[in-house]
């Protein structure tokens, strides 16, 4: 075997409060890695470059688990893996985008490990679930032996791969609220080929129309164009208030170009990177049109 | 100590509890069909079904299998013969260098089974098999073999992976099976 994984410690807690308690004791020495469907860390690991010798295995978390739909949206558990989003029949309804995304994480191999709160804690900016949950709103629980509290989405990421979220706590479920009425969901993802591949311009677009047609609500919200997802304001700002036309597409488009930073790496040049984000804007835009003469 | 259910079967080992499941299997249980590909998560040929879902064995830490049930390509025949999906694969010479297809057939197990006796498209099924490379068949007959065991399940009514037979079967095939089981096992030998 890989003699490396034979010395690492795993500890496995039999209740979320014992892995808050065994977590929080470890930050004053060597800091437990939380484990979850473990197809980031076992990269790492197999690779050679454990992240640290003491685990702390989540899988068998009950209180981590689940989908619960509720009044005004739904609550996932830190453990939902994106095999259980896709197959999800009210998360097919109320939330495509986020089904979508789900459907592109890996292959099924992946998908049936992977979880939403270990995507979200891995904090790659090609996290392809990352964007859709920004343009949702969506909040994430984290608890640590000392209490609760919730942190918008959009405040979970200080700088590359580097979240709010402090060593002793643990993201335990995401909620999304669900989307305004007559809505449009959108869901993009650029890689080389269909299956398995990173994404060079993850995008998530989510907007409303008000009476007069006129955009009321809009998120635009892009993953690989920075080191952080982020939410193209200047093109939002651009759309607010305006019908779905061309003239107003081409106007975002512009001010996209003022709010993403992308960079040249080994999967793509900026330019290109930079390209596609104004394409895909622009094709959700078209598609809301779409939809909205269809309706 | 780990316990789970192998192939139908109750398991014990004793191993350090990150030990990856692929390496379990091979060196503790004596299971040489699950393959070792990439070690990363992206060629497929160490799939096996955890709980009913294809994983990739060498992500998964063995201490995550406890009290689960786990199925490798030596359990999805039928009482020693092939099922209806490896004798698809035989007949249609979906296997050439054989070191993709344990995995295929555990993916493509776990997709029967949710097709219920419904023949799945050949996107679908393409769509299954996305996470399961290989180097040798151009993926076409193992498409093909996996809708033809679908077709023969659904014709005899029974589960995707039973013994229902799959048309065209041939001498040939059989041959063929042989011989690339032949280099499969000196493959495993080799790999130690
Ligand atoms: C072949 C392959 C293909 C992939 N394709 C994609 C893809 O297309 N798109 C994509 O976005 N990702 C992809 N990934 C990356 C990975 O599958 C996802 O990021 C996945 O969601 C990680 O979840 P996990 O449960 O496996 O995390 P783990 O590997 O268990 O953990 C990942 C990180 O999150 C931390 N963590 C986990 N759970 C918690 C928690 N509850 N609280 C705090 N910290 C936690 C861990 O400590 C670790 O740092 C791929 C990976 C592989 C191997
Ligand atoms: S060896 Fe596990 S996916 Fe390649
Ligand atoms: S038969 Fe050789 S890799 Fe698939």
């Amino acid at each position: 075997m890989r003699s490396a994984l034979s010395t690492l410690e795993v500890v496995r807690p039999r209740s979320l409060d014992h892995a808050l308690e065994a977590l929080g004791r470890s930050v004053s020495g060597e800091r437990l890695v939380p484990l979850a469907g473990g197809t980031d860390l076992f990269v790492y690991l197999n690779a050679g470059t454990p992240p640290g010798t003491r685990y702390l295995d989540l899988w068998g978390l009950r209180e981590l688990r689940g989908i619960r739909v509720r009044d005004g949206g739904v609550r996932l558990g830190a453990l939902t893996t994106f095999r259980e989003i896709r197959e999800h029949p009210v998360l097919g309804r109320r939330f495509p985008s986020l089904v979508a995304a789900a459907a592109e994480v890996g292959a099924w191999q992946i998908q049936n490990r992977a979880t939403l709160a270990g995507n979200i804690a891995n904090a790659s900016p090609a996290g392809d679930s990352l964007p859709v949950l920004m343009a949702h709103d969506a909040k994430v629980d984290v608890r640590s032996a000392r209490g609760a509290r919730e942190v918008a989405f959009e405040r979970l990421y200080r700088g590359y791969r580097e979240l709010t979220v402090d060593a002793d706590e643990l993201i335990t479920a995401v909620t999304l609220p669900f989307p305004p009425a007559r809505s449009f969901p959108f869901f993009r993802k650029v890689g080389t080929r269909r299956a398995q591949s990173i994404s060079k311009v993850v995008f998530s677009g989510l907007l409303a129309l008000d009476r007069e047609r006129r955009i009321a609500h809009v998120r635009l919200a892009y993953g690989s164009v920075a080191p952080v997802t982020l939410r193209a304001r200047r093109a939002e700002r651009a759309l607010r208030g305006e019908p779905l036309a061309a003239s107003v597409a081409a106007r975002a488009r512009a001010a996209l170009a003022e709010d993403i930073a992308p960079i040249d790496d080994i999967r793509s040049s900026r330019d290109y990177r930079l390209a596609v984000a104004g394409n895909l804007l622009e094709q959700f835009l078209r598609a809301a049109a779409e939809s909205r003469a269809r309706r | 100590m780990i316990e789970f259910v192998l192939n139908g079967r109750g398991r014990r080992v004793r191993v350090p509890p990150m030990k990856r499941l692929l390496d379990v299997l091979r060196e503790d249980c004596s299971l040489p069909g699950t393959k070792e590909g990439c070690g990363e998560g992206e060629c497929g040929a160490c799939s096996v079904l955890l709980d009913g879902r294809t994983v990739c064995s060498c992500l998964v830490p063995v201490v995550q299998v406890r009290g689960a049930r786990v199925v490798t390509v030596e359990g999805l025949d039928r009482g020693g013969r092939p099922s209806a999906l490896q004798r698809a694969f035989i007949d249609l010479g979906a296997a050439q260098c054989g070191i993709c297809t344990p995995g295929m057939l555990v993916t493509a197990a776990e997709l029967l089974r949710h097709a219920r006796g419904r023949v799945p498209s050949e996107e679908e099924v393409r769509e299954a098999l996305a996470g399961n490379l290989c180097r040798c068949t151009g993926y076409q007959k193992i498409v093909d073999a996996v809708r033809a065991a679908a077709r023969g399940a659904s014709r005899d009514g029974a589960a995707g992976t039973s013994g229902a037979r799959a048309p065209g079967r041939s001498r040939a095939g059989t041959a063929r099976a042989k011989r690339s089981r032949t280099a499969r096992t000196k493959r495993s030998r080799r790999r130690g």
